[in-house]
């Protein structure tokens, strides 16, 4: 597959172009004040903020509400900063990421290509997970993960948030192996090749897009999650949102914005930096029209 | 003991048979081709041969062992798809290995094996390239190549030249032959196209809706039709069929019709059968292919039965090396191929020449050829 050329562009003259230019970064700006805003006062000192304009740019520029919030800032009892529940939240979302992503591509090859008899409805149902609100399944899910010992840990919530994604990656994959030629398999199988070596030698190298698509869904609604977090976990096994909550929730002392401000970025800066690395593939994967003859 | 023996084969879905009884033996360096219109259960004949599809009832054996249940892997086959089904994220040399990787073969053999398929294939400068950088007609090679790397037992090929562009089509079908009278291996191959049929087979088995209509050799199956599906089916451009009528005399057992100019036509049958002749005084069909019907400076000088008969030109069709003649017999349009340089012209009344020693008769109703 060539690079995507220009060719099929729609040819504008010069005031048109500039006129979209125009429209798109002003777009662009409205979108990026909100972070803007929150970043200028991340590196303000608090009287600044509680002083005077809070869209003003810093006179004394400072890191240190950044470092307040990572490893000093109040957080419910102990001044422990952000830091050991960042750690918390990515011993949460990176196994929850990786188990939900390959069981949905398990799945996702299992439906298409070894189909069962009533594999459309076991299939409907776990679409399910899609369509079912958080908050129904608290309480059922609280009595599972306390029968199974698990309520209160880490590996608690990552079992909620594989059994929640478990319906997206599915989808996503079993759209995706939908097309995936049949043939291919049927040929891997005369070669001599079994369930799980077709998967891994075949299937998987050919699934680098969607694998991506799952990826970025999951990994931002697991890190992003409040309700599961704030429902299932322990003081020591606290997500980043739920620690981020108690921060700046917090009714005792001064309201220190700038460090909040900063806490805010730290909890969602995982996430952006998953979409600016893998967004490029992502796209890049859905233009390449990935398998053909 | 045959190679290949297909014995009282059934495949059914539910309560829908599709494949009703099939009974072949193929001989060991035989080159059999399946083939018949869509949905004819070629397809399915042949994936239950290479064991992706269950065999409902009887039993398919290579090498005097069932294969019943056996997994594909197991049979020691190995099979060319129609999309050549090349796995996209390998090298040319790895989708030719990694048959012989998973049977667990050594790698020093392997890169052997490869190479030897390879210089046959003339594909080794491509050993690198990933398959999407290949052309269709050295992608088919590849997949010719991770058939051959294995040295199986049968060959099974799956209409793998119905995605070339014509050209192509022809000399890669030439490359099958030649591959197969140099390996002498055996081949099943499944076409709907009945020229790459007889072109490439050593035997033709025409099936329809399940069934074999008839199982023989390339000039058998042409020649002497078992029934109107075959007739109809295999030759391009079909054979002609006349409804005539059956009327008997003193000189012998002619076949009467009418032709465009509406004069009474009759033609003579040569030596007619007692089975034939059973049939006078009763209407029924005679299939004549283009070929036997033509101008008479180009009719065949061993033929021992020529009728001439004037009938006027509806339309012509030069095709380069022959000429291809329409009129009309009893009503139903009839095609004559005449040569090149005849000057024929539309609205014309000529004369065409029947060969009546190449006429098959059909009963009407049976649609089975009178012997």
């Amino acid at each position: 597959m060539s690079a995507a050329s220009t060719e099929n562009a729609i040819h504008t003259g010069r005031f048109a172009r500039a006129l979209i230019y125009l429209v798109l970064i002003l777009f662009a700006l409205f979108y990026l004040l909100p972070f803007g805003i929150m970043v200028l006062n991340s590196v303000k000192p608090l009287a600044e903020i509680t002083g005077g304009n809070m869209m003003a740019l810093p006179q004394v520029l400072t890191f240190e509400p950044w470092a307040k919030a990572w490893s000093t800032a109040q957080i419910g009892v102990d001044p422990t900063g952000l830091k050991p529940y960042f750690w918390n939240s990515i011993k949460m979302v990176v196994p929850a990421v990786v188990i939900s992503t390959v069981l949905g591509a398990l799945n996702g090859y299992v439906l298409t290509k070894w189909r069962f008899r009533g594999d459309t409805i076991l299939f409907g149902m776990m679409l399910f997970a899609c369509f079912i609100p958080f908050q129904i399944v608290l309480i059922p899910m609280a009595r599972i993960l306390g029968l199974a010992g698990l309520a209160g840990s880490t590996p608690g919530l990552v079992l909620v948030h594989v059994v929640y994604g478990l319906g997206f990656t599915t989808l996503y994959f079993k759209n995706y192996y939908q097309v995936f030629p049949t043939e291919l398999i049927r040929a891997a199988q005369i070669d001599g090749a079994g369930f799980f070596r077709i998967f891994w030698r075949i299937l998987l190298p050919s699934s680098g897009p969607i694998i991506v698509v799952s990826v970025i869904w999951q990994f931002t609604n697991i890190w992003n999650d409040f309700l599961f977090g704030a429902s299932f976990a322990d003081l020591d096994s606290q997500p980043m949102t739920v620690a981020l909550n108690n921060l700046v929730q917090s009714s005792t002392g001064v309201k220190e914005y700038n460090v909040h401000f900063a806490g805010a970025i730290l909890a969602a800066l995982p996430t952006l930096l998953v979409y600016i690395v893998a967004g490029r593939y992502f796209v890049r994967g859905l233009m390449a029209g990935s398998v053909k003859g | 003991m045959s190679f290949l023996k297909i014995d009282n084969a059934t495949k059914s879905y539910g309560a829908l048979e599709v494949l009703h009884n099939v009974d072949i033996n193929v001989e060991e360096g035989e080159f059999l081709v399946l083939v018949g219109p869509s949905g004819c259960g070629k397809s399915t004949l042949l994936n239950m041969i290479a064991g992706l599809e269950d065999i409902t009832s009887g039993t398919i054996s290579i090498k005097g062992t069932p294969m019943n249940g056996v997994h594909p892997s197991k049979r020691n086959i190995a099979m060319v798809f129609q999309s050549y089904a090349l796995y996209p994220n390998m090298s040319v040399a790895q989708n030719i290995t990694f048959g012989l990787e998973m049977h667990g073969i050594p790698k020093a053999e392997r890169q052997r094996a490869m190479e030897k398929v390879s210089d046959m294939l003339q594909i080794t400068p491509l050993l690198k390239r990933k398959p999407g950088q290949l052309s269709g007609g050295q992608r088919q090679r590849v997949a010719m190549g991770r058939a051959l790397v294995r040295e199986p037992d049968v060959f099974l090929f799956d209409e793998p030249l119905s995605n070339l562009d014509a050209k192509l089509r022809v000399d890669m079908r030439t490359e099958i032959k030649k591959l197969h009278q140099k390996l002498g291996t055996t081949i099943v191959y499944v076409t709907h196209d009945q020229i790459e049929a007889l072109t490439l087979s050593t035997r033709i088995a025409v099936m329809n809706s399940g069934f074999i209509q008839q199982l023989g050799t390339p000039k058998e199956i042409y020649d002497t039709p078992a029934n109107l599906f075959v007739a109809t089916f295999m030759g391009s451009p079909s054979m002609n069929l006349l409804n005539v009528n059956v009327v008997s005399d003193e000189t012998g057992l002619y076949a009467e019709t009418k032709s465009a100019l509406d004069e009474v036509v009759r033609l003579k049958f040569p030596d007619p059968s007692e089975a034939l002749k059973s049939y006078a005084g009763k209407s029924i069909k005679v299939g004549i292919r283009p070929e036997a019907i033509t101008d008479p400076e180009g009719a065949d000088r061993n033929a021992q039965h020529l009728e001439h008969v004037t009938s006027r030109v509806i339309v012509t069709e030069p095709a380069g090396s022959d000429t291809f003649v329409m009129t009309t017999m009893g009503g139903r349009d009839c095609n004559a191929r005449m040569r090149a340089d005849a000057q024929v012209q539309p609205g014309q009344d000529v004369v065409f020449t029947f060969n009546m020693d190449k006429a098959i008769s059909f009963d009407p109703e049976t649609e089975i050829r009178i012997a």
